[in-house]
């Protein structure tokens, strides 16, 4: 070539820098993270069916047992069911949002290892969102995800008592366990060598919420079980929203222990998650 | 502003290891503005390395790297905005249309709205992507989808552009569509640095053909210069004589060949 090909002039970017710019592409790339949302409606579907398969299966084939067992005087059978569903709903709610917590970790996988976030690192995009987008986009669809499970339960007879107070308390605390929930677990994708192990390291999400107060009163497991559930997150976590859907009042310590797990986890996955965004993959 | 204007890529005894094995030993390489090098090298020989410093994806472990002046290391949010990448893996978002895809690095960059659109549109025309613009990237062909991230990369018009193997996998037509692109863009004055196995397209596209063997520069000049070298009738004959694995300690010898560029 010859040197009398100038460079074309480069295009006008409006470039906000600092918090301005990154606004703007956490916005840009939220709105990606949605239209995913939209064009795979097959994985919304199921994540939205397993809570719903699971309370089935816990009200209509153990309920009947299992609610005798969390409520004294209560005879095995309708009764039982009953009662149970009441006790499991909010449990079945934050296995939702960590279902849906599972999925973002494998799309947040996909783009590490595939070519994706390797182009956006060589562009001045703010690297908080990258994967910010992915978070919101989570935290939308566990709002409506969990509200299509509750309107489930209520189809099966669950009567939440929240009044409106009640319900904005929940959509908060469903927000801000849904943030928890997906930013420690597209860290866990971020920091995944492969789609696979991304689709795998989440279960544990799906898995604590068993080891504490959501299916059974921890007073019937046994002391070394008990001491883990009454200390493990999930646990106040759970208590508040049944509190909350119930009606009736959250102890304070409860909601001070929720919330301060809450806080503690995002911040957490949110520096884990940074920390894998920059870190090199070896490739030659 | 500095009298002579800065190369696109100057690169100054660039050294990088993974643990115990050295990538690149001392690597010097300058890409004048507005021509097409060629990076050539057995697999491992540290062509994809030498990308990735440069697109400010890994750090170097010792040595210089600039980008139209820019120091990676120092400054990589000013390289940032002069490059654009190609690399190996697919950029194209699998369920975004090709619109989409493309109206995101626009948003990305933060293009003005308007001038995104059109630059949008200029690049479906340019790329023969118009029919396919309400495609998912799923759908897509493996040229088409190649494609498609060229024109992805080209969306904030960058300076110089990094193309890592971009034609592998390629049938001959998507290969020969996707060099009259490189063409089309090195002739409005954009610098090129491309990593390829295809000795042809070295060929075809390279104002320079650099050599790396073990993670050394073992020739650098043009096309013609290399075959007269080495009295060779194709640029496969000079790339088996320059990375023969018998010849792999007399490879400081061959370095003295850049001195002929």
């Amino acid at each position: 070539m010859t040197a009398a090909a100038a460079p074309a002039p480069p295009l006008t970017r409006t470039a906000p820098s600092g918090f301005g710019g990154a606004t703007h592409d956490l916005v840009t790339m939220t709105r990606r993270s949605l239209l995913r949302i939209l064009r795979n409606p097959s994985m919304t579907v199921l994540l939205v069916g397993t809570p719903v398969v699971l309370l089935l299966l816990f009200v209509y084939v153990f309920g009947g047992a299992f609610g005798a067992g969390v409520a004294p005087g209560i005879t095995p059978g309708a009764a039982g069911r009953e009662v149970y569903l009441d006790y499991i709903t909010p449990a079945v709610l934050i296995l939702t949002a960590a279902s849906i917590a599972q999925a973002t970790a494998i799309g947040v996988a996909m783009d590490m290892t595939g070519g994706i976030v390797t182009r956006l690192r060589t562009m001045p995009v703010a690297s908080v969102a990258v994967h910010g987008g992915h978070v919101v986009g989570a935290v939308v669809q566990t709002l409506l995800a969990t509200a299509v499970v509750l309107g489930v339960a209520v189809l099966l007879g669950y009567r939440p008592g929240a009044n409106l107070l009640g319900w904005l308390g929940l959509a908060g605390v469903f927000s801000l366990v849904a943030l928890t929930l997906t930013w420690l677990s597209v860290a866990m994708g971020a920091a995944a060598p492969s789609v696979e192990t991304a689709s795998n390291t989440p279960m544990i999400l799906m898995l604590l919420p068993f080891f504490g107060s959501g299916f059974v009163p921890v007073e019937t497991m046994p002391t070394a079980v008990r001491v883990f559930a009454e200390h493990q997150p999930f646990t106040p976590i759970i208590e508040v929203v049944r509190g909350l859907l119930a009606g009736t009042t959250v102890p304070t310590t409860t909601a001070w222990t929720a919330l301060a797990w809450c806080v503690g986890l995002t911040v957490l996955g949110w520096l884990w998650a940074r920390a894998s965004y920059r870190k090199p993959r070896v490739t030659r | 502003m500095p009298t002579t204007p800065a190369p696109a890529i100057e690169v100054a005894g660039l050294h990088k290891r993974y643990g115990d094995q050295t990538v690149l030993d001392a690597l010097d390489l300058t890409v004048p503005v507005g021509t097409v090098t060629a990076l050539l090298g057995p697999n491992g020989a540290g062509k994809t390395t030498t990308v990735s410093i440069l697109s400010t994806l890994i750090p170097a472990d010792g040595g210089t790297a600039r980008v139209l002046g820019h120091d990676v290391a120092r400054e990589p949010q000013a390289v940032r905005r002069l490059i654009g990448v190609t690399g190996q893996l697919s950029a194209v978002d699998p369920l975004l249309t090709t619109v989409e895809n493309l109206r995101l690095m626009a948003d990305l960059l933060h293009l003005p709205r308007l001038e995104g659109r059109r630059r949008v549109t200029d690049l479906l025309e340019r790329f023969g992507l118009t029919d396919a613009a309400r495609k998912q990237g799923q759908q897509l062909s493996g040229g088409m989808q190649r494609k498609l991230d060229l024109a992805m990369t080209l969306v904030g018009g960058p300076q110089v552009v990094f193309l890592d193997e971009p034609t592998t996998g390629l049938d001959p037509r998507a290969r020969r569509d996707l060099w009259d692109q490189v063409r089309t863009l090195v002739a409005g004055g954009t610098s090129v640095l491309l990593t390829t196995q295809y000795m042809e397209e070295a060929d075809q596209l390279a104002d320079h053909v650099a050599v790396l063997h073990e993670g050394r520069l073992v020739a650098h000049d043009t096309p013609t210069g290399l075959k007269a070298t080495h009295d060779a009738g194709s640029l496969d004959d000079v790339f088996l004589a320059l990375t023969d694995p018998d010849r792999a300690g007399s490879a400081r010898a061959g370095h003295d060949s850049t001195e002929v560029a």
